[in-house]
């Protein structure tokens, strides 16, 4: 993944009660494949492709989980207020 | 096609639903579509490769919408078929698989099988069953479009339009929700115990079922002829005709004796000296609780409630989980139904819930601890069955009770969820029986400190067995060591029994030893109130205790009590009710270790 210095990023608290399943991490998936850039998803010192859901199942995120979304280009700052707001409302469980 | 050389092969599994039944066999499969071929493709024809990949993954993705369109109102599951629609298009499957075939010029099932099985190692390598579950939809996915590729006729399990014997390496309920059940004859799988999904599927549909055969789908082809013994756990390949005619014959005495089984299975549980006993079910599915009352059974002496909470991504609601309840218990009204409250542990689907890794989840937070703990989940539970019992004749019951305290907690939580239903006013009755399972060795030490708190016991024996003895059952070094018949075993029951009866209280039991007639004298010897065990085990225990005098059965308790081995308590049984086994049930081998 490129760490330049223009990598934006937000953390967020898993807080649905199954943390991320196969479900959930389909719609972050979803959202993260209308990016134009990368954007990936860090927990501790692993990252994954925030656009593919056997990336994100692979980071074994449970509830209480700190993430970090990252994304490459400004321009899908959108992308990644909506993955927070995603993240953070539960998805809507 | 049946080979004209193939020799008979016999395969030996675990019985999970008895019966017999000939015919042909329906690979299901998973395995059978991982032996793939590889071979070279000509640069030139790497892109038609691509193709052909892109077009089964689209075949795949037009099925997905068609079962999501056609199917039943299942929401949730749609869901899941939502994902794997998501998941068809995945980088990490979809698109790996395009590179292999790109970069290596192999054909597109080796690419699908290398990327796949690359994936799982991944997951299984985290040694996690969080992890493990989740790559099975990675797998499921993957299978579908590798029936497409190779061509095979769409294993469409919903379609199939002849009667078979279907074979898979597992079953999952959401294979199973699909099958059109009337078409199935008995089932077959590598995996799984006796207590597996598809066995409960099995018994629930009164068909035959062998499990954990190991290696069933390698050995059979599809349309092979088979014999599935589910008394003995039996699975013959290519039956010589001698064979055939040998089946034939046990298959017409086995449903003559099924036939007059249940014919008497509406008399009562009454020995030859007049003490009567209540034979109950014990069910999972609301749909089973006739099957509780076809057999002669008198209530539900254990509904486990685990699988409104399992392959969903969300909690079930009140009115939902109410809703259940009240089916069952109006079917059986106004015989009693027994809920147990959430059960959630080390097998089941959704083990946990909050993603924690647990190193060992069978000593870890499930049952009543995690209730306890999540007294929102827990509430909404307790209040469903209190409203359910205002149709009925209702009893809670508190699993994996290990200390004194948990008990008055959880009846705390029972008596706010009650006033809460007042506040609200819901019809509801708070007036209910409360027991607990006895089945962690520190509720049996402290029963008599227990007795003070319930209306009954009930003795889980599984469970109770394996935490006493220390042995885990599924692992086959030490399986053998799993014995119901132990001094330790037998000690602990009579202990229980024993205090019950001290502080007038009820004793049930409802493991798998209650629905086993070889424990049955035993049983009746120490003086239980109440067995619970699979429905269709209720006629067989109950023509068991109708012939046998109860006096009789103190004296072997007694004598069984001196041995000093489980074998030598087996001796005294089969010495004493040998025959009356052989008469009585059909129960094939009289075994230690049954």
């Amino acid at each position: 993944m490129a760490t330049s210095a223009k990598n934006i990023s937000k953390d967020v608290i898993i807080s649905n009660e199954l943390g991320l399943h196969a479900r959930s991490a389909a719609k972050i998936a979803q959202i993260a494949q209308k990016a134009k850039a990368g954007v990936w998803i860090k927990k501790d010192n692993e990252a994954a492709d925030a656009s593919s859901i056997v990336d994100i199942l692979t980071l074994a995120c449970e509830k209480g989980s700190k993430i970090t979304f990252v994304i490459e280009n400004p321009a899908d700052i959108d992308i990644l207020n909506a993955l927070a707001d995603l993240v953070e409302s539960g998805f809507g469980e | 096609m049946m080979d004209k050389d193939s020799h008979e092969i016999t395969l030996k599994g675990i019985n999970a639903s008895p019966g017999i039944c000939i015919g042909k066999a329906y690979l299901v499969d998973k395995e059978g579509v991982e032996i793939v071929e590889r071979y070279h493709v000509r640069k030139k024809k790497v892109p038609d490769e691509v193709k052909r990949f892109k077009a089964a993954v689209k075949k795949a993705r037009d099925a997905l919408h068609a079962i999501i369109s056609d199917g039943p109102e299942e929401i949730k599951q749609a869901n899941i078929l939502q994902t794997h629609i998501a998941l068809l298009k995945d980088k990490s499957l979809y698109g790996q698989t395009v590179q292999t075939i790109e970069s290596e010029a192999v054909n597109a099932e080796w690419a699908l099988k290398t990327v796949v099985s690359n994936l799982k190692s991944l997951f299984q390598s985290m040694n996690d069953s969080y992890l493990k579950e989740r790559s099975s939809d990675i797998v499921q996915v993957s299978d579908l479009i590798m029936r497409n590729l190779i061509g095979r006729k769409t294993e469409d399990i919903a379609t199939i339009d002849k009667r078979v014997i279907l074979v898979a390496n597992d079953l999952s309920p959401a294979d199973t929700s699909q099958i059109n059940l009337q078409r199935v004859m008995g089932f077959i799988t590598d995996r799984g115990g006796k207590a597996s999904h598809t066995g409960i599927i099995a018994q629930a549909l009164e068909i035959p079922a062998v499990v954990g055969l190991e290696k069933a789908t390698r050995k059979i082809k599809s349309d092979d002829l088979i014999i599935v013994d589910g008394n003995t756990g039996t699975v013959i390949i290519h039956p010589t005709e001698q064979t055939l005619i040998d089946y034939e014959e046990k298959k017409i005495n086995y449903e003559e004796f099924k036939a007059v089984i249940t014919r008497e299975s509406h008399l009562k549980a009454e020995t030859t000296d007049g003490l009567k006993l209540e034979i109950m079910g014990n069910i999972e599915l609301p749909e089973e609780a006739v099957a509780v009352i076809n057999y002669g059974g008198d209530g539900i002496g254990l509904y486990r409630t685990e699988f409104q909470y399992m392959n969903r991504s969300e909690f079930p609601g009140e009115d939902e989980l109410f809703g259940k309840y009240k089916d069952v218990v109006e079917t059986i009204a106004p015989r009693p139904v027994t809920i147990r409250t959430l059960d959630i542990n080390g097998d089941k689907a959704l083990a946990n819930p909050d993603g924690y890794h647990e190193v060992n989840p069978v000593l870890g937070l499930r049952a009543i601890r995690y209730c306890l703990k999540k007294p929102d989940i827990f509430k909404t539970q307790l209040r469903a069955i209190l409203r359910a019992a205002a149709y009925g004749n209702v009893r809670v019951l508190f699993p994996m009770i290990s200390a004194y305290f948990e008990i008055r907690l959880a009846k705390k939580m029972l008596d706010e969820a009650a006033e809460s239903l007042l506040k609200d006013g819901l019809k509801f009755n708070g007036d209910i029986e409360k027991g607990i399972m006895i089945e962690v060795p520190s509720a049996v030490i402290t029963a008599d400190l227990m007795a003070k708190e319930v209306d009954f016991f009930s003795i889980g024996t599984n469970d109770l067995i394996q935490y006493s003895l220390a042995i885990d059952r599924g692992n086959k070094q030490v399986a053998h060591l799993y014995q119901p018949l132990d001094p330790a075993i037998l000690r602990m029951i009579k202990h229980v029994a024993d205090v019950s009866k001290e502080n007038n209280i009820k004793v049930f039991m409802c493991g798998e030893m209650a629905g086993t007639p070889h424990y049955t004298p035993i049983l009746l010897g120490m003086h239980l109130d109440e067995l619970s065990m699979n429905p269709q085990s209720i006629p067989v225990i109950k023509r068991m205790i109708r012939s046998i005098e109860q006096e009789n059965t103190r004296a072997l308790v007694a004598d069984a009590m001196k041995q000093k081995t489980a074998k030598a308590v087996f001796e005294l049984i089969k010495e004493a009710y040998g025959e009356v086994l052989a008469d009585q049930t059909y129960t094939g081998n009289f075994e230690l270790n049954p």
